[in-house]
């Protein structure tokens, strides 16, 4: 990244892997469990965060010095629910369909621990550019998990990606079903999030032996 | 410049200005916006009205398109030709009901005894007449609704359903193809009296060749969303029953 100091890139690449908000901090785990069932979800989501957190962690840095700390947690709910309520007005006036789409996420936005946790931890003691990275880097890290559940669960429990049937049909038993094959209705539920949050976890640690804490 | 952001005085003067600001913001974008987001939310109805009497425009199997907005004004005059308000089990005729009547106020009005204006409408393709019913009820997380489209048979001829926030992939699957076309076809008369259509799970047809049990093959991992739709079913369309009644007879 030329355009990028070190120390910039590492803001946006660290969230990726090393400290990745989901499969090392453990937050956002509300919406990678509900939403992930299949990866149209996973990439709306991962999108709607990147957009949130990257305009609100740049908001949030703006006012860092005169939010009074004694509210600052409201001062963030604020920023963050009214960012979701206006997209969402604009979406519904201009571009109905995708607003449409998009209505359940937006609860799940605002409660996102992520993006409260940027704000707190990194947007309140920061410039805006350093904010603005961090909060992209931090929404990269969530949504590339985001993608990996949704790919896994919507594959093994729906047999399909993005909604094409890749693995054939399961009911006229084509394809790969025509083998035998069964769709893993375990996978459609949300405890199986939780199972592929783990194994991602545990790939992570085993290759970065650093990341395991000590007991 | 310092500020002590710790003092009271501060904190109340900055929340009042906050609470100013962004409360300013909202108000404007939504009258600003109001227009334009109430005719799409007509649009919408309209559109939903018509796909659930099979005036659509879906390309193949998959695809759940509706008439595009700018010609569906046009269509729904064109093939919506009489408007209700069904009144202790009597039809009048009301004038864009579909738009200007809430249904989810009206099924409160009748459910604390009260009287309540069902919204009905009659639409006619190709020469056959469909009763169109509005229904509303509850899902897991939210509100769910959708239009059930009977012929003149009373036979249900197609539905469509929405929601506000089922959960994406379970029980938001309610607006796809897969599930609202196994509707069709079924009736809501069983056994002389009316039943209702209702979602069931392991009914050992999934391809819904069965359609005179009444029963529609559940969403997996979306129970309660599928009890919600049975429920919304049977409650909303039970109110139109006395005014269905005469329209069987005849």
């Amino acid at each position: 990244m030329g355009i990028l100091s070190k120390k910039d890139a590492q803001l946006v690449l660290d969230p990726l892997a090393d400290n990745n908000p989901i499969t090392i901090q453990v937050l956002g785990i509300c919406s990678a469990l509900a939403i992930t069932a299949e990866l149209k979800a996973s990439l709306v989501m991962a999108f709607s965060v990147l957009f949130v957190l990257g305009v609100g962690n740049v908001v949030i840095s703006l006012l860092r010095n005169v939010i009074p700390s004694k509210i600052r947690i409201i001062v963030q709910l604020v920023v963050v629910a009214t960012l979701v309520i206006i997209v969402d007005q604009v979406l519904k006036a201009f571009a109905y369909e995708l607003s449409k789409t998009l209505s359940v996420f937006v609860g799940l936005i605002i409660t996102n621990c992520i993006i409260m946790g940027r704000f707190e931890a990194f947007a309140l003691g920061n410039g805006p550019w350093k904010s603005f990275l961090d909060g992209i880097g931090n929404a990269l890290g969530y949504g590339v998990i985001l993608i990996i559940i949704g790919f896994f669960r919507e594959l093994l429990g729906s047999g399909t990606l993005l909604g094409y049937a890749v693995l054939g049909d399961p009911i006229a038993k084509t394809g790969l079903y025509a083998y035998g094959y069964e769709n893993n209705g375990f996978m459609i539920i949300p405890p199986a999030a939780l199972i592929v949050v783990g194994i991602i976890i545990w790939v992570q640690r085993s290759r970065n032996p650093q990341l395991i804490e000590e007991a | 410049m310092a500020i002590n952001t710790d003092k009271n005085s501060y904190t109340i003067l900055f929340s009042v200005v906050m609470v100013a600001i962004v409360g300013s913001i909202l108000a404007l974008a939504a009258t600003g916006l109001k227009d334009r987001i109430g005719e799409n939310q007509r649009f919408e109805k309209q559109q939903n009205i018509l796909y659930a009497m099979g005036v659509n425009a879906n390309a193949d199997e998959g695809s759940v398109s509706f008439i595009p907005t700018t010609e569906v004004a046009e269509k729904f005059q064109e093939i919506i030709k009489e408007q209700y308000v069904i009144v202790n089990g009597k039809a009048e005729s009301f004038e864009d009901a579909y738009a200007k009547i809430d249904l989810k106020k009206e099924l409160d009005l009748i459910k604390s005894g009260e009287e309540g204006k069902l919204p009905f409408f009659v639409g006619e393709n190709d020469g056959k007449r469909y009763y169109i019913i509005p229904m509303y009820g509850k899902g897991l997380w939210d509100a769910i609704w959708g239009y059930l489209a009977l012929d003149e048979n009373l036979v249900v001829s197609g539905v469509y359903f929405d929601h506000k926030g089922e959960t994406p992939g379970l029980g938001a699957n309610i607006k796809m193809r897969f599930f609202m076309d196994d509707f069709a076809g079924e009736s809501i008369y069983r056994d002389g009296g009316y039943k209702g259509v209702s979602v069931v799970k392991g009914n050992n047809d999934p391809l819904n060749a069965d359609k005179t049990d009444g029963q529609v093959d559940a969403l997996a991992g979306a129970t309660i969303t599928g009890n919600g739709v049975t429920a919304m079913i049977n409650e909303s369309v039970k109110l139109y029953q006395p005014y269905l009644e005469t329209l069987r007879i005849q």
